[in-house]
């Protein structure tokens, strides 16, 4: 599909952008003009406007956060790699994490030295890159409790590090942040933020913002509070704390909060909407994405599911689960906040990645994020805000009807409602939702949003026997399945300003990994049954794959080697919720284990087995 | 979902017709004594702090029982400990960390099961003082008393008594307590009946066992009674049988175990009724 709106470069409204930032080189200067190159499109006032990507520094050929930039674009101005010549890309190197679990982390690549973390028990791994295949220049071991390992809801998964200020900054699964020397591997500081014994894991990976580390938790599931936690890059010292339910004071709302929907206003919504006490156990983790807009400083980020997982236990909003905040990163405060989803149904958690843009919206300049939501929506909102400007559906959605932009809220079907002893068949998404945990990419080059997801659906049915801690108790028997098509993963090509999928790849299996897009055009991702996959960015017409030893649910990255040559790099391992079956060695005939999601994914080990190895790719 | 309770007593009673083939294969193989290649240790995966069933010092029942098999085994017991949440059984048994699971529901998926070794139910808690009487969840009385249930996180599941009074309307009420607690803390779940016996709650429904055991270390005397309907329609139990579990694969072992539990079935119920479970009689565990 092409669209209709015009096409042009506009490198001269671009340019202050890339002088004032400073660039090390030439080379680099020239790629970030080739980079932020963005597309422009006709305004209804016949001005011309474009998209580009705010706070974005100039390319520099690293990879230092797993969103690449503070935006959560995942897009690298590097563009030697080309539709034309991406066909004859080669292994250049590979590395072994001696870690046989799901591999969901991003490599950081700063200066010439590559950086690996691995699931538990999250090892780091500092690589060579001025050295002929790469070898190890140190290891450092955190030594996370193995008990932690039966807290983690969905396999061990960590999905990343982050660097600033010549530390390496990653989270343990025993609920410690760890900063680490990039150059020499020594621990600089440990800080424990929560406690395996309440059911806390933290799976996700931090980002450094302004001098501070923010961490989220995981366990939902296990019925902990969620909370995002700021430490002090150089000291590990707790900054602030805010938790997602419970009173104003906790949550850090304030008198700068100003959410722009009705239901999101008033006092104590994290205490009123709740039941009495529930809040206390409400679940609303965080274990997802975190991205920043340096010109408003804010923060964005999304809340998890609420808990308990029975909706009749708990009603009411159960604010704030499936919630995107605005914070300001130096005091934690809120500054607005919608609720996605409120009284969760469906385990649809909100922690999705927001991509901050700036792009023409109804003949205005508008500062939005665009988050495609587990619960099968695309949102673009005002990042300023949080008006929902749109809200469409990416993939097969009839748990609800749309999503009403007057009041901001889900229209909630009530024939997909899950009720203890009701069978409910075909509710899409299933749990995982139209899309995971997996990060897409976006290109200022293309105007498209890159979005890895899956094609599930389930049926709710019948009650099992459960057992914790020597208390039986029944459990929903939910069983996941290939939604319409027949195909269980998706990688699409979305236009937000059109509002429209432009291209789709279908898969076999969920596509689990996160998506890369570079200025040459190419767009990356794997698959469970591990092929890498290379695709024309513009048209989804496949250029180049790999097969490489087991399933892919690691987030590729782009870099410049110390040769000055293009590299493209992804981790390869089979895991994660959808992969546990292969990465813990579940019972296939168990089709409710992992939360129902065996039953979608019992061929899986016949086209994978359990792997832990970092690929490594170049031109010739 | 009628069929999901035809289904569970259709498997009691095939439970019952294996016992009887067990029993004669284990008498024609074993003929009394330890078979060729018995195992002489009796591997046992076990929470090390989940009183009354287990804890390190060996000081609940399902300790006291590996103890009991063991002998009969003509083994010793050596455990290995994990705490009984999700991932249990993946990390343990089918880790083939351990071959037995001394307490898993009949009718759980996860593992094979031997015959049940007793029934129970939940249970209402309530001081003695308070001579509330409730013996239904019908009973008008529970739509403004404080109630306590048992809550188990996020996991598509949560006890019975927490969806049975959601049913009911009755929620605003109703005080949530973590089954699998806060682990640093000595005996996680009883938190439950400390509540009702410091009056934090009126009363509290919760898994009888745990409720008996910790009922009677109380300072206050407390009520403990069945829930009923046992079966709340269309699908929701309030008693459970409760198995030995093994390995799917290992029928050896559990044909063993079934013969062992006919054999000392008597010295079983007497070791439960000294942990004060509540034992709901029925014709199969005779």
């Amino acid at each position: 599909m092409s669209r209709t709106s015009v096409l042009a470069l506009t490198l001269a409204a671009l340019l202050p952008a890339c002088t004032r930032e400073n660039p090390r080189t030439a080379a680099a200067e020239t790629a970030t003009a080739r980079a932020d190159t963005t597309r422009t499109t006709q305004a209804a006032n016949g001005a011309a406007t474009s998209i580009s990507i705010p706070g974005r520094d100039p390319e520099d050929g690293q990879w230092i956060r797993p969103a690449k930039d503070y935006a959560s674009t995942r897009f690298s101005g590097l563009d030697q790699i080309t539709t034309t010549n991406a066909a004859s890309l080669k292994l250049a190197w590979s590395f072994s994490t001696g870690v046989l679990r799901g591999q969901e982390a991003a490599p950081l690549v700063v200066g010439s030295t590559m950086y690996v973390v691995t699931p538990y028990p999250n090892i780091l791994y500092a690589l060579d890159l001025t050295k002929p295949g790469a070898p190890a220049k140190w290891k450092y071991e955190p030594k996370p409790l193995a008990a932690a390992q039966g807290v983690a809801c969905c396999d061990v998964v960590n999905r990343g590090a982050a660097y600033a200020d010549g530390k390496i900054f990653y989270n343990t699964l025993d609920n410690q942040t760890v900063a680490v020397d990039a150059n020499t591997g020594k621990e600089v500081w440990r800080t424990k933020l929560g406690d395996i014994n309440n059911g806390e894991t933290i799976t996700m990976a931090p980002l450094v913002v302004k001098g501070k580390v923010l961490v989220g938790n995981s366990g939902g599931e296990m019925g902990v509070r969620g909370w995002l936690t700021a430490l002090d890059a150089g000291t590990g010292a707790v900054a602030w704390r805010a938790y997602h339910t419970g009173p104003d004071s906790l949550v850090l709302i304030g008198p700068r909060f100003k959410p722009f929907y009705k239901s999101d206003q008033g006092t104590d919504l994290g205490v009123k909407t709740w039941p009495p006490d529930k809040w206390k156990q409400g679940g609303a983790g965080m274990w997802g994405w975190i991205s920043y807009d340096p010109a408003l400083d804010l923060i964005y980020y999304g809340t998890a599911n609420p808990g308990p997982w029975n909706p009749e236990l708990r009603p009411g909003d159960n604010k704030w689960s499936s919630t995107t905040f605005a914070r300001d990163p130096d005091t934690g405060e809120a500054v607005w906040a919608y609720q996605v989803t409120p009284h969760d149904l469906h385990d649809y958690d909100g922690i999705n990645e927001s991509i901050l843009l700036d792009l023409p919206w109804n003949g205005q300049q508008r500062h939005v994020l665009v988050r495609p939501e587990r619960d099968g929506y695309v949102y673009v909102q005002d990042r300023a805000t949080g008006e929902v400007l749109a809200a469409d559906t990416f993939g097969i959605v009839n748990s609800t009807l749309g999503v009403d932009l007057k009041t901001g809220r889900p229209k909630v079907n009530p024939e997909k409602e899950p009720i203890t002893g009701k069978v409910v068949r075909e509710i899409c998404p299933a749990s995982p939702g139209t899309k995971d945990w997996q990060p897409s990419a976006f290109s200022p080059r293309t105007g498209f949003l890159y979005i890895p997801h899956q094609n599930l659906c389930m049926d709710v049915e019948s009650v099992e026997a459960n057992y914790i801690a020597g208390t039986p108790y029944v459990g929903m028997n939910v069983k996941m399945y290939a939604g319409p098509g027949g195909h269980r993963g998706e990688f699409d090509a979305w236009d937000p300003i059109a509002r429209r999928k432009v291209w789709s790849i279908k898969e076999n299996f969920p596509v689990w990994s996160g998506a890369l897009v570079t200025a040459g055009d190419v767009a990356f991702y794997g698959t469970m049954d591990g092929w890498f996959k290379a695709v024309d960015a513009r048209s989804g017409k496949p250029v180049w794959q790999f097969k490489v030893g087991s399933g892919i649910i690691g987030q590729p990255i782009t870099y410049r080697g110390p040769d000055g040559k293009q590299y493209v790099a992804v981790l390869s391992g089979v895991g994660g919720w959808t992969g546990a079956i292969v990465a813990a060695g579940l019972d296939a005939r168990d089709s409710s284990a992992a939360l129902g999601m065996v039953n979608a994914m019992r061929d899986l080990p016949n086209a994978t087995t359990k792997g832990g190895t970092l690929y490594v790719f170049a031109l010739p | 979902m009628m069929t999901v309770i035809t289904a569970m007593t259709a498997r009691g009673v095939v439970m019952g017709a294996m016992v009887v083939v067990a029993s004669v294969t284990t008498l024609l193989t074993t003929a009394g004594s330890p078979a060729r290649g018995a195992p002489r240790v009796l591997r046992v995966c076990a929470d090390p702090n989940n009183l009354p069933f287990s804890d390190s010092t060996g000081a609940g029942f399902e300790n006291r029982l590996a103890t009991l098999v063991a002998g009969e085994m003509r083994a010793t017991v050596a455990y290995t400990w994990w705490a009984q949440r999700r991932g249990f059984v993946r990390n343990t048994l089918n880790a083939h960390e351990c071959d037995v699971v001394m307490g898993v529901p009949t009718n759980f998926e996860l593992t094979a099961v031997t015959r049940p070794y007793y029934r129970s139910s939940y249970v209402f808690v309530s001081r003695r003082d308070r001579r509330l009487g409730i013996r239904s969840l019908d009973d008008p009385a529970l739509k403004h008393l404080t109630v306590g249930v048992q809550l188990v996180g996020d996991d598509y599941a949560n006890t019975p008594p927490a969806h049975a009074l959601a049913r009911r309307g009755i929620v605003q009420n109703v005080r949530g307590y973590q089954v699998q607690g806060d682990y640093r803390l000595p005996s996680p779940p009883a938190r439950i009946v400390d509540a009702v016996a410091n009056g934090d709650v009126d009363i509290a429904v919760a898994w009888g066992p745990l409720a008996g055991y910790f009922a009677s270390r109380e300072r206050v005397p407390l009520d403990i009674v069945p829930v009923s309907p046992e079966m709340d329609p269309p699908a929701l139990p309030f008693v459970f049988d409760i198995s030995v579990g093994v390995r799917r694969a290992d029928r050896p072992l559990r044909d063993t175990l079934n013969a062992i539990l006919v054999r000392r079935r008597a010295s079983i119920d007497s070791l439960l009724r000294a942990y004060g479970v509540p034992l709901v009689k029925t014709k199969e565990l005779r």
